[in-house]
């Protein structure tokens, strides 16, 4: 097994180059995930704590200025758009920081990381209030948890309000609970099926277990202080999930039930299996997944012990680029190869970065935190690279490199610094015969071997 | 190297290309003006997310409806059959109910079934396959196969609209796929160096090669003439979807496939479902405007979706995942004006599951019905290789 820093780069990290001293094998990557979450600290991100008062704000004056009149409504609609502003605000600041984090990491290893379990725990915001809720959701349940046990990871997304309110728990309550008795209000099964289909155990359940862990969901709420657990929501009785009977309508409950399905061994091979689909191939080495859902499984879902497993996996390090990067991935990696660093995107105007990097996003088919459902992007070259986003990734790599850095780099040097070892001969032969800088800085950016990993 | 030279051996490069069946149908587009699949154009809608098909034609005949659906069903539409009422969102469908341009199919689905999820029920609704088949032996999308059973097709035939891909149209046979509006401004030297780098991957040369040619072709601006202006607002990005179906279908095209999404109304549904209704609505409308009354009386649109809701509403005045649902069709060549399949009613006993409005026919054979009756496609291919395993039954006379 050879392990080479351009393959680390493209397929652990977010390309090439690799700042000075990074690591670019196994022990040292692992050693750097072990230790401290250096770009948290460095580029803080959001807490939902802080945004409670805003969002209770916009909440408190859209209810004003629907019952008020003259005067009153009007600063009340004042007031809104103002929280609204904050909010969003926010979104744009937390999107920035995601991005300053990936380029000044050391490795980008963690970055990564960060990025699979966020879309395995897809939250979309349902309106401009909530637009900073997914934001939030990653910082606070999913983060922390990279190199931790799933289970805690799962328990933690799934109390959070962000996904609480995008799969609707928060509309769902027991038909036979108070609350659902005196409002005629009842089950929602959204959540309940998502966990089972996406965030768990993938197959091998019913619709009976849909509907039974919709009811033993049902407590789980957002009280004043966070989330909480609501007996007066909570359908009574017992519930049968995947066999095993849950009883008891308290929060420890949902937390066992969290558990075993953390801990369910179809759960350590679905997920497995898509993290070997995310970082090495959309049709991944049987082996490769065979050794994580092992690790998996041995750990009892520990998450370093499975980062661990899929960095010293030989398959792991193949030199075939049989995925196409994804245009969030394609960017930072260009910013990276321009020469962009976490300051420099910290330090954009918002127009700036809207034009530059949100809107390109949406044109390349990935618009920032908007993936089309709960199962998150697709993985698949074949979705990524179609007609109209290559004319999305062609123009990006042909005009924004010359807004961003000025002077733009040398082609020569940049084909070497941006693809290391994955430089092919076409490139090398095309890029010297282009007529301006900005066109062969373009195909190196728009090559083949740049928007593979 | 002397840059004639160069230019020469790129030249070399861009014929080798040209031997690409993709990029020889685009470049053979403006002479070849024989149409292989007639007059007859098929669009197809999927609508992503699960449409609630009791919300589109409501059974509002059956007093068991009100009781099931308390807070969804308050809003009166327009009668249709006495028994159903269309959704009032859709009102300004009725000239075409009327006209014998739109009709409905209820209680339909894919074979799909029990495990009610959104993604597996995309799959096999585009995929076209029954429940027999082992998982990933299918690749391509039924629309595709069909056009795989055509010999001559070029790229432009069949275009897939929209940055959501349609995997109902991907497979072996040429498809183009684009979405309105996009440009790419190269000079000539970046688009040959550009053809020269993707020359030996595949995927990115397909690709590559048909934006390439597909912003040099596409002229925008054609509108077949007709004159309903572009529009701003929530419609704006409907409208550029369907001006650009339109202004291909009214040249060589003669399949279009794209899709609409947010369907899946869990949660106060009656406010929910209203702009994805609008949206359909909007494409029928504007599309049958666009094409012209001679295009349009040749014009077929199938809309359709993973699966339908449940009979009841749910807890927060919304519907879960269900199993059977509705289909919309639309266009001139439609013998509308009715509502099909058989309705299975909704006494609880009636109900999948006890729960989901029984299907009682197969979404597959409506769409083998009208690709046969379009393109007089053989009953055995469409029943083996477009939709393996599929019995179409008695044929329904969709066309006018």
């Amino acid at each position: 097994m050879t392990q080479d820093s351009t393959t680390a780069a493209f397929r652990f990290g977010y390309g090439l180059p690799l700042p000075a001293n990074a690591p670019s094998e196994p022990a040292s990557m692992l050693a750097v995930l072990r230790g401290a979450d250096t770009m948290a600290t460095k580029y803080p991100g959001p807490q939902l704590a802080d945004l409670t008062e805003t969002l209770l704000r916009a909440d408190t004056m859209l209810r004003t200025s629907r019952r008020a009149t003259g005067e009153a409504a009007k600063t009340a609609r004042q007031d809104y758009r103002q929280a609204i502003a904050r909010l969003e605000g926010v979104t744009l600041l937390a999107a920035k920081t995601t991005i300053a984090r990936a380029l000044d990491a050391p490795d980008g290893f963690r970055e990564r990381l960060v990025q699979f379990w966020a879309d395995h725990f897809t939250t979309v915001a349902r309106s401009r209030r909530d637009s900073p809720l997914p934001a939030t959701l990653v910082e606070e349940a999913i983060r922390p948890y990279v190199t931790d046990r799933f289970a805690d990871m799962l328990k933690a997304v799934i109390q959070h309000p962000a996904m609480l309110g995008y799969l609707d728990q928060s509309a769902s309550f027991g038909p036979n609970s108070r609350i659902g008795q005196r409002r005629t209000k009842g089950l929602n099964e959204n959540l309940a099926r998502e966990l089972l289909e996406l965030h768990t155990v993938g197959s091998g359940y019913g619709q009976d277990d849909v509907t039974q862990m919709a009811e033993l969901l049902t407590g789980l709420t957002v009280g004043k202080k966070g989330p909480t657990f609501d007996p007066r929501r909570a359908e009574p009785g017992p519930e049968t999930v995947l066999g095993k009977i849950y009883d008891g309508d308290k929060l420890e409950t949902v937390l066992k039930a969290l558990e075993d399905l953390a801990e369910h061994p179809a759960t350590a091979a679905h997920v497995a299996r898509k993290l070997a689909v995310h970082f090495v191939a959309d049709q991944p080495n049987e082996g490769l997944v065979q050794a994580l859902t092992d690790a998996w499984r041995n750990s009892g879902g520990d998450l370093l012990a499975v980062a661990e497993s899929l960095l010293t996996q030989p398959a792991s390090w193949s030199r075939l680029q049989e995925k196409a990067r994804q245009p969030f991935d394609f960017t930072i990696a260009a910013l990276r190869a321009l020469g962009l660093d976490g300051a420099d995107v910290m330090r954009m105007a918002d127009d700036a970065f809207r034009q530059m990097i949100l809107h390109p996003l949406a044109a390349m088919g990935q618009p920032w935190q908007r993936p089309p459902g709960p199962d998150g992007w697709p993985e698949a070259a074949e979705v990524w690279i179609t007609p109209e986003a290559m004319a999305a990734r062609i123009t990006w790599a042909m005009d924004m490199p010359s807004r961003l850095v000025n002077p733009l780099p040398d082609p020569a040097a940049l084909m070497t610094t941006a693809l290391g070892t994955h430089l092919g001969e076409r490139l090398a032969w095309a890029v010297p015969r282009s007529e301006t800088i900005r066109e062969a800085v373009g195909l190196v950016l728009a090559s083949p071997e740049f928007n593979r990993r | 190297m002397d840059r004639r030279l160069f230019l020469k051996s790129l030249t070399g490069t861009a014929c080798s290309l040209a031997a690409h069946p993709m990029m020889t149908t685009v470049t053979l587009a403006a002479s070849d003006g024989s149409a292989p699949l007639g007059d007859h154009r098929l669009v197809v809608v999927i609508l992503r997310g699960a449409m609630d098909g009791l919300d589109l034609v409501r059974p509002t005949g059956d007093p068991l409806f009100a009781r099931y659906r308390p807070t969804l069903s308050t809003t009166q539409g327009p009668d249709l059959t006495g028994y159903f009422s269309l959704n009032p969102t859709l009102e300004g469908l009725m000239p075409l109910w009327q006209a014998g341009q739109l009709g409905f199919v209820q209680a339909t689905s894919t074979p799909y079934r029990d495990q009610r999820s959104h993604f597996d029920g995309q799959d096999i609704l585009e995929a076209g396959t029954g429940l027999d088949l082992p998982d990933g032996t299918v690749r391509d999308g039924w629309l595709n196969r069909m056009l795989q059973a055509v010999p001559g097709l070029r790229a432009q035939t069949a275009f897939a609209i929209g940055t959501s891909s349609a995997p109902l149209l991907q497979g072996p046979a040429p498809v183009s796929n684009w979405q309105p509006d996009l440009r790419l401004d190269l000079s000539a030297q970046s688009r040959l160096l550009l053809d020269h780098i993707y020359h030996d991957d595949t995927l990115f040369r397909e690709a590559a090669t048909e934006a390439l040619s597909l912003t040099e072709n596409i002229d925008l601006s054609r509108t077949n003439g007709r004159t309903s202006p572009p529009t701003g607002g929530p419609l704006a990005d409907t409208d550029r979807l369907t001006d650009f179906a339109a202004d291909r279908l009214g040249q060589d095209t003669r399949i279009a496939a794209f899709s609409l999404s947010g369907w899946d109304t869990h949660r106060n549904q009656q406010g929910g479902i209203t702009p994805p209704l609008r949206r359909l609505e909007r494409v029928v409308l504007r599309l049958a405007d666009r094409l012209g009354p001679q295009i349009w009386d040749k014009t077929l649109l199938l809309a359709m979706t993973e699966f339908g809701r449940t009979v009841a509403e749910n807890g927060s005045k919304g519907t879960d995942h269900g199993t059977g649902g509705a289909m919309l069709m639309a266009g001139g060549a439609l013998r509308g004006g009715r509502i099909m399949g058989q309705w299975p009613g909704l006494d609880e006993a009636a109900l999948y599951q006890r729960r989901d409005l029984m299907p009682t026919s197969d979404v597959r054979a409506w769409a083998a019905h009208a690709m046969r009756g379009m393109y007089g496609f053989d009953r055995a291919l469409l029943e083996s290789n477009i939709f393996p395993g599929l019995t179409m039954g008695d044929d329904p006379g969709l066309l006018a």
